[in-house]
């Protein structure tokens, strides 16, 4: 179990990452979600060793402090896979085992599973430079699994790559995560990608940790409006306006709310408790979206059934679904 | 009339307008280059009117010949390895740890090799007959190594040092994260993705080794002698023109061939982004390679010193006596001019050899950069390359004497013209020059040119707006640089300064010649005059923060 307790960084004296303390179980896969420059790279690299960092990084009760980078059991994966390029794949993949001093009918064996496990089998003589983005990846990812690391850190893995490959292959790296057991801490700035394939989502804002949890508690919970946002809510209302949604969705709360709304809350129903004005329409292929300036609410976003076509200045009733929003206090 | 907003690099297309960028220096080197070295040795293989090609390989038998040639390769050889072994660890230091005085070190380190090279062999000698005089070392080869090695660590440094530098540090952190130590990262990672720098480094200073003449003349004396001083003795002193010219393609065949392994190895630029490496403090490990820095900082500043406090004493007392003689003619008439006189001309000579060097080479910069459209363009781009930098390897001996005979008649009759001396240091000076620019150049993203273009800058706009604020700086480092190398230039000047307009080093040279304990005490205090001014002028280069040298 890797623990962290009041981890700090400081660059050139101006702080990267303050206090972090979280815990991770074995066999878990944490996302560190955070928008860029809030920390989250500093954090990974704290916990591989590559950054000098003050507080307790331990691994099973063990204080990591002072255990160089190459001791520590952790396998790094970089956002750009960072393969050898003077390397073949195969090459690249046996280094690890290489180091471990592995004999080499061995790692030759080694090497063809981890190249299947990660759907690149036949590859071994190719070199980096003629792969694409997405099979560089899936190299990196045969390396760093190659050393059996107790914990394998993931620089945003699929960052790099385009929005339909990386669809794809965040859902095949959950399922090789979860193959191989591993733990894992993931260090992300896009929500999709943390939900495909973390247990557990830690929320970095500002060099601070903010959230911590399992996905769907963090998702149905945030911390605060901020995070609500940063996860990917539409909206926050406060007073009035949180007041009428909430009536809506049938929700009781007592005293003043703060209500975060996802886009998809407010759906178009004839018998809706809500009314309003349609400002804009958008249809996609799926659903058509709104602006409505809602009765006593304000604007906000709301989905109709692509068979619907409401158009800018219809009147509309809308219905709120309670599943879709989140009171944060 | 549909008018292009291209950029000046892209307006002009194809080979006849990369030629016209060209045309200028490409003449100059023609006839102050090709000519003076096909002149002179022509003159070996035609002694009198008819081709005497036996009589030339007659000469590459003779068992002196095969002396000085063992003797070249084996000090070059040495010398280089030396060089690598105290220049690696040096460049690591000084390039990705935060050392304290890290800017000061490596523009110290980077004066030696602007340094003229009589200097080198004065502060040699004064340090082996002076403080190291128990060591014996005085007129032997051991001698000539180390003022080699003094005179190229910084080559090292600096080349591999920026190449260092400019590492991605991740690949060194996923081998790492993957178990490797540091060891096994440097010798897996690290290693292999420095092998061009430093096998390109290495090319250059056996290069710069084998074509040695200042340090080899001053160190060696007639005892011992490389190819490049035993050209120089057998034009000057035995009037052996077919041995002088034997030798001196013997030497062009192998600077040519060193220079196209050097083009294959020089580092191939990506323009993907990288992630800086931020110098980290040293930590314990660290100490092997800071034992080493401190040694060839020792090394470096030991002779340097020693010249100092020798020009500071006359007769076992300190004064200034050697510096107040340096308006004198020196003891015996050593010379016609005084020193300062010298000095004086030296730097106005420098001054015009820059400006020299420095229009040639933008020209010659611009036109090996220009983006090649079809294969016969970039292989013209290529020559042209290897071309401006044939005079980096040719014996400045050799250009001195080709000088001599065949600019001597009409139409090109210059041997009392004052262009003669700039022109053959500004030639001497070209490809630090276009070293320096080039890189520079190829680091604009052709697409910023682009961009401005598209934003409505017209050519002239677009070099104004994207070029000019990237070229000043590596423009008045390569200034630097060429003024500094044409201030110490002695190969190809001790032939062309005639003894009544003597520049510095040549007077260096002479006063060393003449016997008289004022004459050596003068010599050191011209040395050490002209090493302050180069020095000042490299820390202004080191201020620029160019990465000169990086990639020779």
């Amino acid at each position: 179990m890797l623990s962290l307790r009041e981890v700090s960084v400081r660059y050139d004296g101006s702080p990267a990452l303050t206090d972090v303390s979280l815990d991770l179980p074995d066999g878990q896969v944490l996302a560190v979600l955070g928008p860029s420059g809030s920390g989250k790279s500093t954090l990974l690299r704290a916990v591989a060793g590559l950054e000098q960092s003050t507080g307790t990084i331990a691994w099973d009760d063990r204080d990591l402090t002072g255990v160089p980078t190459h001791k520590r059991g952790f396998a790094l994966m970089f956002q750009d896979g960072q393969l050898f390029g003077h390397l073949t794949v195969a090459a690249n993949v046996g280094y690890p085992l290489r180091l471990r001093h592995v004999p080499r009918p061995r790692r030759r064996e080694r090497v063809a599973e981890l190249l299947a496990l990660v759907g690149l089998a036949g590859y071994e003589r190719r070199l980096p430079g003629t792969l694409s983005g997405g099979e560089r990846q899936r190299v990196a990812l045969a390396r760093a699994l190659a050393v059996e690391p107790r914990l394998l850190l993931l620089d945003e893995p699929l960052s790099a790559l385009d929005a339909g490959l990386r669809g794809r292959l965040a859902a095949d790296l959950r399922a090789i995560l979860v193959a191989a057991g591993t733990t894992a801490l993931l260090v992300t700035h896009d929500q999709e990608e943390a939900y495909a394939v973390a247990d557990r989502l830690a929320v970095v804002r500002a060099g601070r940790l903010v959230q911590e949890g399992p996905v769907a508690q963090v998702w149905q919970r945030p911390a605060d409006p901020e995070t609500a946002l940063f996860l990917g809510y539409a909206r926050v209302l406060e007073g009035a306006p949180a007041a009428a949604v909430l009536a809506a969705a049938g929700v009781g709360h007592a005293g003043p709310a703060t209500v975060a709304v996802r886009r998809s809350a407010l759906v178009l129903a004839e018998d809706g408790p809500l009314s309003g004005v349609v400002a804009q329409a958008r249809a996609t292929p799926d659903q058509v979206r709104l602006v409505v300036d809602v009765d006593g609410v304000g604007e906000m976003d709301a989905v109709a059934g692509s068979a619907a076509h409401p158009g800018p200045g219809e009147k509309v009733r809308l219905r709120a679904d309670q599943d879709r929003l989140s009171i944060l206090s | 009339m549909e008018r292009r907003h291209l950029p000046l690099g892209g307006r002009l297309r194809g080979p006849v307008t990369l030629l016209a960028l060209a045309a200028v220096p490409v003449a100059v080197l023609a006839v102050f280059f090709v000519l003076p070295v096909v002149g002179m040795v022509g003159r070996g293989f035609r002694p009198e009117g008819h081709w005497d090609v036996g009589g030339v390989l007659d000469v590459l038998a003779r068992p002196q010949v095969h002396r000085v040639l063992w003797f070249t390769v084996w000090t070059s050889t040495a010398a280089t390895a030396v060089t690598l072994v105290l220049g690696l660890p040096a460049a690591y230091v000084l390039h990705r740890l935060t050392v304290p005085l890290r800017r000061v070190v490596r523009a110290a380190l980077l004066v030696p090799f602007v340094l003229p090279t009589v200097v080198v062999g004065v502060a040699f000698r004064q340090l082996f007959t002076g403080p190291l005089a128990r060591l014996h070392v005085d007129g032997t080869p051991w001698a000539i190594l180390a003022g080699l090695v003094f005179f190229n660590a910084a080559v090292v440094v600096r080349a591999v040092g920026a190449a260092w530098e400019s590492l991605d540090p991740r690949p060194g952190e996923a081998a790492a994260a993957l178990g490797a130590s540091p060891g096994t990262v440097f010798r897996t990672v690290t290693l292999p993705a420095l092998r061009p720098a430093i096998v390109g480094a290495g090319s250059v200073v056996f290069l710069f080794c084998a074509t040695s003449f200042g340090v080899v003349l001053t160190l060696g004396g007639l005892r011992y002698a490389s190819v490049e001083t035993e050209i120089y003795l057998l034009t000057t002193n035995l009037l052996d023109l077919q041995g002088a010219a034997a030798l001196s393609l013997l030497q062009l065949l192998v600077v040519v061939a060193l220079l196209l392994i050097g083009a294959r190895t020089r580092p191939m630029r990506t323009s993907t982004q990288r992630a800086p490496a931020r110098p980290r403090r040293p930590r314990r490990g660290d100490l092997p390679q800071l034992a080493v820095t401190v040694l060839l900082l020792a090394f470096v500043a030991l002779p340097l010193a020693t010249l100092l406090i020798g020009s500071l004493q006359v007769d076992g007392h300190w004064s200034l006596a050697n510096y107040r003689a340096l308006d004198s003619t020196g003891s015996h008439q050593a010379l016609l001019e005084p020193a300062t006189t010298a000095l004086n001309l030296s730097l106005r000579i420098a001054v015009d050899a820059t400006l020299l060097a420095l229009t040639l080479g933008l020209l010659v910069a611009l036109s090996v950069t220009r983006r090649a459209r079809t294969r016969g363009e970039r292989r013209l781009r290529g020559i042209l390359d290897a071309l401006f930098m044939l005079p980096l390897g040719v014996s400045a001996v050799t250009l001195g004497f080709g000088f001599l005979v065949t600019l001597d008649r009409p139409p090109l009759d210059l041997r009392d013209s004052p262009w003669l001396v700039p022109i053959a240091q500004a030639l001497v000076a070209l490809p630090l020059v276009v070293r320096t620019l080039v890189p520079a150049l190829l680091g604009i993203d052709d697409r910023q040119r682009q961009a401005a273009a598209s934003l409505g800058a017209g050519p002239w706009r677009a070099v104004l707006v994207v070029d000019v604020p990237v070229l000043w700086r590596p423009l008045l480092a390569s200034a630097g640089f060429a003024f500094a190398a044409s201030l110490g230039e002695f190969g190809a000047t001790s032939f062309l300064a005639r003894d009544e307009n003597a520049t510095l080093p040549v007077v260096i040279y002479r006063l060393l010649g003449h016997p008289g304990a004022m004459n050596y005490g003068m010599a050191l205090a011209a040395s050490c005059v002209l090493a302050a001014t180069t020095a000042v002028v490299m820390l202004v280069v080191e201020r620029l923060r160019v990465p000169s040298l990086g990639v020779l």
